[in-house]
């Protein structure tokens, strides 16, 4: 009498076991240079990002010294383009800050996602996690982390901290170029638009749903209706208008959803 | 630029603080506080919103053209979002928006 088979495995499933045994393996000196590896595709993004930054705050007139400072001490590629449009356009300051305030209040939500991993850190750690904390560093961890769920926190931090190295070092070091290289580039080139481009670009694969269509929607209406406004005011009044429309939209197809359900069954 | 230094420099220093905090929030200060729902679904909605009200004026009203509508402005734009949309893919959306744009500008 021979015991019955074993269910085999698919070639799928063993190439999943097989990573994820890796991972657990890793020494945190790996998992730093695993996330390190993970990170340059990003930069075809971000140093081209970086240093229209570099350009396009030189030309609107900050010195150096100023365009550094944001780039270092602020280190939020959106919120800094919008900060310097918004300056130029002779907004007050305090418009200007809670416009990139506004802009950055989506970093909230990662750094809620990431607490569940991160909770039992350190506070120095969770201190300059947080300071590195940007779209793409947020993205690729949190992905290593929901696919690798038995990780230890130090390969997680180990694993961030890669990811950060190569994300927002090249991040200065190219704002930097930008701001030096940046006389050079002859007027006929119209770098006026590269920021609206450049937002669209990060915009349009994020329309997924009818929320965040409308969300879309209502804020670029009431943007342009706003337009009258001083300066930085109507983006104030527009953006949570948006934000109140998709949070509603999603809302309401969940309790559709919901009723739908009990319906069914 | 208009502001002076000193306005500049604040802009800098508010602005990083206060984006510093918001990073650090739940990791150093809120711990495991769970926010209202309805606040996490307002922030899920954060980037869509202010981005597209931040854009929109500057191309329908762009600068360069001293605030009068520009057809290649337009066009760039459209084409940014269309490939944006189809591909999901940001750098062929640049470089779409960014080719409209250049082409558009030579030809008219």
């Amino acid at each position: 009498m021979s015991p019955a088979p074993e269910p085999r495995p698919s070639a799928r499933q063993i190439a999943a076991d097989e990573a994820a045994a890796r991972a657990l393996a890793r020494s945190p000196r790996a998992a730093f240079r695993h996330g390190m590896v993970q990170s340059l595709p990003f930069l075809v993004v971000i140093v081209p990002f970086a240093v229209l930054f570099g350009v396009v705050a030189t030309e609107a007139g900050l010195n150096l010294a100023q365009v550094m400072g944001f780039s270092v001490l602020v280190l939020a590629g959106a919120s800094q383009f919008t900060a310097v449009q918004l300056l130029s356009d002779h907004a007050p300051a305090i418009i200007v800050i809670l416009s990139g305030l506004a802009v950055n209040l989506r970093m909230a939500m990662y750094s809620a996602s990431l607490l569940p991993w991160l909770r039992d850190a350190a506070p120095r750690h969770k201190a300059w996690v947080a300071y590195t904390l940007i779209d793409q560093s947020y993205a690729l961890s949190i992905q290593h982390y929901e696919q690798h769920p038995r990780l230890s926190v130090a390969q997680r931090l180990a694993y961030f901290g890669g990811t950060a190295v190569v994300l927002c070092l090249p991040w200065m070091v190219a704002t930097w170029a930008g701001a030096t290289v940046g006389q050079a580039i002859p007027e006929e080139i119209a770098l006026d638009f590269a920021m609206p481009i450049t937002f669209l670009a990060m915009i349009a694969p994020m329309l997924r749903t009818p929320a965040h269509l409308a969300a879309c929607f209502v804020a670029i209406a009431a943007a342009l209706l706003l337009a009258g406004l001083p300066s930085g005011l109507g983006l104030l009044i527009a953006a949570p208008l948006g934000m109140a429309t998709g949070a509603l939209v999603e809302w309401r197809s969940e309790t559709r959803e919901a009723r739908d359900a009990r319906i069914g069954h | 630029m208009p502001a002076s230094a000193t306005e500049i420099w604040t802009v800098i220093l508010v602005l990083g603080i206060g984006t510093y905090l918001i990073r650090w929030s739940f990791l150093g200060a809120l711990g495991s506080r769970d926010l209202p729902g309805w606040v996490m679904r307002m922030l899920r909605y954060t980037p869509v919103a202010v981005l597209p009200a931040l854009v929109a004026p500057l191309v329908v009203w762009p600068e360069a053209t001293g605030g009068s509508a520009d057809p290649a402005r337009m066009a760039a734009a459209a084409a940014t979002v269309a490939v944006g949309v189809l591909t999901r893919n940001v750098m062929l959306a640049i470089l779409a928006g960014g080719g409209t744009l250049a082409a558009l500008l030579y030809l008219l």
